[in-house]
C-alpha cells in the first residue's frame, strides 16, 4: 500500500480560559478598544438571549434558540466580516446578526412570529436565519458564485451547527465550493449537541474540520470560546476567499450551555456535571479576565457596560412589544412580486372575514 | 449588469423547430438579452445536456454562464437560491424528473418563501427545468409525471409547454418572471414534431390557459405531452360529429380557472386528461373547482383520464399506463351520453 494522500488539521487557541494569551496573538488582540468592542457585543448578546428566554417564559415570545455560551463564535465571525460580505446564519447566531447590524427589535420580531423581523434595515443582503438545518449551505455557494461571476472581492459566510455537517446539503455545498474555488467561508459552530445527540454520535470523524479535506480545501479547528482565535481564523479565511484562494471550513469548538430551544429540556439527556465543567470555559468570563489583567478593565467600566447593554435590551424589548401584529392580508403581500388573480381572490376572502 | 426585459432585437428568424430546439433557442435568447441569466445543471456544458437542450450554449456564452455542476441535485436546487438573491436569474436543469425530489426541499423551504419571509427584501427569480413523462422507453425513474407534487407549494409557478412555440414563448416568460418557476418539458414530444417558431424574443403569457381548438359539445382539458392524444381524440370525436373544445392549461399554478369555466359554461361537459397518476393528480384540482364554481353549468359528471395509481411501469408496459386516445374518446362518450 502506498500513501496517496495525508492531511493534518490544525487547532488554534490564543486566549486561555484563565485569561492569559498564549503564543503569538494577532495585532488586534493587543488593542484595548478592539477587545472591549468584542467584549461588549458578547455581553449584549448574552443579555439579549436572557431577555428573549424571559419573554418566552412569560408568553410574550415564540420558541427561541439561545446562544448562551457560544457568543464568541457569532461575534468573532461577524466582526471579521466586511459590510458587503454576506452572512447566511443558522437559527442560533444572534451574536453574528447583531454585529452585522440586525437590531434586537428585529430579532425579537422574528422570534415573536413576525416576518418583518427578517426585513433587516441593516445588512440588506444578508440572509434570514435558516431553520431547516444546513439547507442554507447551497445558498452560500450560490452567493459565492455570484461574486465570482461579477468579479467582486466579497465573500459568503455560512454558519451552521455540528449536526448540519452530517447533512448532504452541507457536503454538496462544500464540494462545489472546492471544485469551483468559490469565496465561501464555512463555519461549523460545534456546540457538541444536536438537540440530544452528542457530537461523538453524530460522526466517527475525528474532527468536523477534516470534512473540508474531502471537498478539496483546508479545514481547521479553533477554540470557539476564544474570540481572538475565532476572529483571527475568520479574517484569514475571508482574506483567502476574497483573493481567489477559495473556501475554508472553520470548526469552532464551543458548548451549548443552555437547552436546544425554549421547548427543550437538556436535563433529559446530559448531566449537570458536564455543563458545569463547560461553564469554566465560557467565552465572556475569559475575555473579561484578560481585560482586567492585561488592560486594566475596571469595575466601574464593567458596571457601566452591563448597565448600557441591559438598557439597550430593555428598549428593544419594549419596542418589540409595542409593535402591532401585521395586518392579516399581509400574508399575501410578498407571495409573488405581483399577486396572481387566482390568489388575489383568496386574499379578498380573508378580508371578508373581518 | 444589464437588467432583463430587453426587448426583441432586429434579427428574428423563423424556423421549423422541435420542442427541444425551441428550448435551446429560448435559453440562448434569454442569455443574450440578459447577462444575469446563468445556466446550471449536470452535463449541460460541453455535452449540451442529455437531451441537447443546452447544445452549443457553452461555446457561445462560456463556461462561467453555462455551468456543469457536480452530481448534486440538492445543490442544483440551492445554488440558484443564492444566485437569485444576489440579482442573477439562474436556470437550473434536473436531468430527469425522477431525480428532482431532493430539489423539492429547496423549492418548498427556500425558493418559494424567500420573498415572503424577507418581506420582499430578497427574492428568487429562478427557473427549474426538467423533462418529465413517459413514452420514450427510458429506464426506471426516468418517466414519471409528478407535477402535482409542485402544485401544492405556495408561491410557485408551474409551467408545462405542449409544443415548440409554447416552449419557446413560455420559457422566455418563465426566465423573465420575478418569482420561481418549475418548467416541465414533455420529453416524449422533444423531437416528435416541428413547428414554426419565430425567434424574436417574444414571450407567451404565463398564468393563462390556451384554447387551442374551439368547440361546443365537450371541453377537453390537458397539458404537456397529453395534448397530442387529446387532440387526436377530438379528431376522432369530430368524425362522429362531436365538436370538442381543447384547452391547453400551460400554467398549472396559478391556474387560469376562468378560461376553463367559460368553456364549460358553453359545453356543460368536461374531460380532464393527464399522464400523472389519478389520485391527487392536478385533474382533481380542476374537477373540484368545476364542482365548486361551475356546477350549475355542468350537465354531466366531470371525467378524468389519467395514469393509473400504480408505480410507473418499465417500458414494456408503459404504453398501457399512459392515457390513450381510445380511453379519452370513451370518457368523452360517457360524458356526452350522460342524461
Amino acid at each position: 500500500m502506498t500513501t496517496v494522500a495525508t492531511f493534518e488539521i490544525g487547532y488554534r487557541r490564543i486566549l486561555d480560559p484563565d485569561g492569559t494569551i498564549d503564543g503569538a496573538p494577532p495585532a488586534f488582540a493587543r488593542d484595548r478598544n478592539t477587545l472591549v468592542a468584542l467584549y461588549r457585543w458578547m455581553v449584549l448578546c448574552r443579555a439579549f438571549d436572557a431577555k428573549a428566554v424571559a419573554l418566552q417564559r412569560t408568553g410574550r415570545l415564540g420558541t427561541f434558540a439561545s446562544s448562551l455560551g457560544q457568543e464568541a463564535v457569532g461575534v468573532g465571525v461577524a466582526d471579521a466580516m466586511a459590510a458587503d460580505d454576506v452572512l447566511l446564519p443558522s437559527f442560533r447566531e444572534h451574536g453574528a446578526q447583531l454585529v452585522r447590524g440586525v437590531t434586537m427589535k428585529e430579532l425579537l420580531l422574528y422570534w415573536g412570529g413576525d416576518e418583518r423581523g427578517s426585513d433587516f434595515a441593516g445588512p440588506r443582503h444578508d440572509f434570514p436565519v435558516c431553520i431547516p438545518v444546513g439547507t442554507q449551505a447551497p445558498h452560500a455557494a450560490g452567493v459565492g458564485l455570484s461574486f465570482r461571476l461579477r468579479g467582486e472581492a466579497r465573500a459568503a459566510v455560512c454558519i451552521f451547527g455540528d449536526g448540519a455537517t452530517s447533512r448532504g446539503d452541507v457536503y454538496e455545498a462544500m464540494n462545489v465550493a472546492g471544485a469551483w474555488t468559490l469565496p465561501v467561508v464555512f463555519i461549523a459552530n460545534n456546540n457538541q449537541w444536536a438537540i440530544s445527540v452528542p457530537r461523538r454520535a453524530q460522526t466517527a470523524a475525528e474532527t468536523l474540520a477534516q470534512k473540508a479535506v474531502a471537498a478539496g480545501f483546508d479545514g481547521c479547528q479553533v477554540d470557539g470560546n476564544d474570540i481572538i482565535a475565532v476572529r483571527e481564523a475568520t479574517a484569514a479565511a475571508l482574506e483567502r476567499a476574497r483573493s481567489g484562494g477559495g473556501p475554508t471550513l472553520i470548526e469552532a469548538l464551543t458548548y451549548r450551555l443552555g437547552d436546544h430551544t425554549t421547548v427543550d429540556d437538556a436535563s433529559r439527556y446530559r448531566d449537570d456535571d458536564e455543563v458545569g465543567r463547560h461553564w469554566k470555559m465560557e467565552p465572556i468570563a475569559r475575555l473579561r479576565r484578560h481585560l482586567v489583567d492585561a488592560h486594566g478593565w475596571t469595575k466601574a467600566e464593567e458596571e457601566a457596560l452591563i448597565a448600557d447593554c441591559a438598557a439597550q435590551v430593555e428598549a428593544a424589548a419594549e419596542a418589540y412589544l409595542a409593535t402591532s401584529p401585521p395586518a392579516p392580508a399581509s400574508m399575501f403581500d410578498h407571495l409573488y412580486e405581483e399577486l396572481p388573480a387566482e390568489v388575489a381572490r383568496q386574499r379578498a376572502a380573508l378580508l371578508r372575514e373581518d | 449588469m444589464a437588467r432583463p426585459h430587453a426587448k426583441t432585437d432586429a434579427v428574428a428568424a423563423t424556423a421549423e423547430l422541435t420542442l427541444v430546439e425551441a428550448v435551446q433557442r429560448a435559453l440562448a435568447r434569454a442569455m443574450a438579452e440578459d447577462e444575469t441569466v446563468v445556466l446550471l445543471g449536470e452535463d449541460i456544458g460541453v455535452d449540451g445536456g442529455v437531451f441537447r437542450a443546452t447544445d452549443g450554449l457553452i461555446a457561445r456564452f462560456g463556461a462561467d454562464r453555462v455551468r456543469d455542476t457536480p452530481l448534486s441535485e440538492s445543490l442544483i436546487g440551492g445554488l440558484p437560491v443564492g444566485l437569485a438573491a444576489m440579482g442573477f436569474r439562474p436556470v437550473a436543469e434536473i436531468q430527469f424528473m425522477g431525480f428532482i425530489y431532493p430539489v423539492i426541499d429547496q423549492i418548498v423551504n427556500h425558493a418559494t418563501r424567500m420573498r415572503t419571509r424577507t418581506r420582499g427584501r430578497l427574492s428568487c427569480p429562478m427557473v427549474l427545468r426538467a423533462p418529465y413523462g413517459g413514452g420514450i422507453h427510458a429506464p426506471e425513474h426516468h418517466s414519471e409525471s409528478m407535477e402535482a407534487l409542485f402544485a401544492h407549494i405556495p408561491g410557485l409557478r408551474i409551467v408545462i409547454p405542449s409544443s415548440p412555440a409554447k416552449a419557446y414563448g413560455l420559457l422566455l416568460a418563465a426566465i423573465r418572471d420575478p418569482d420561481p418557476v418549475v418548467f416541465l418539458e414533455p420529453k416524449r414530444v422533444y423531437r416528435a414534431a416541428r413547428e414554426a417558431v419565430v425567434d424574436d424574443g417574444g414571450a407567451l403569457p404565463l398564468d393563462r390557459c390556451f384554447t387551442i381548438l374551439k368547440g361546443s359539445d365537450v371541453t377537453l382539458v390537458s397539458w404537456g405531452a397529453m395534448l397530442q392524444e387529446t387532440l387526436d381524440a377530438s379528431e376522432s370525436l369530430a368524425g362522429d360529429g362531436v365538436d370538442a373544445e381543447v384547452i391547453d392549461v400551460a400554467t398549472l399554478k396559478p391556474l387560469d380557472m376562468d378560461t376553463i369555466l367559460e368553456s364549460v359554461h358553453r359545453t356543460g361537459r368536461c374531460v380532464i386528461v393527464h399522464e400523472a397518476p389519478l389520485t391527487g393528480g392536478f385533474g382533481a384540482e380542476i374537477a373540484a373547482r368545476l364542482a365548486g364554481e361551475g356546477l350549475m353549468h355542468l350537465v354531466a359528471p366531470v371525467e378524468r383520464v389519467a395514469g393509473w395509481d400504480t408505480v410507473m411501469p418499465l417500458p414494456r408496459l408503459e404504453a398501457r399506463y399512459m392515457p390513450s386516445v381510445s380511453r379519452i374518446v370513451a370518457a368523452a362518450r360517457r360524458v356526452l351520453e350522460y342524461a
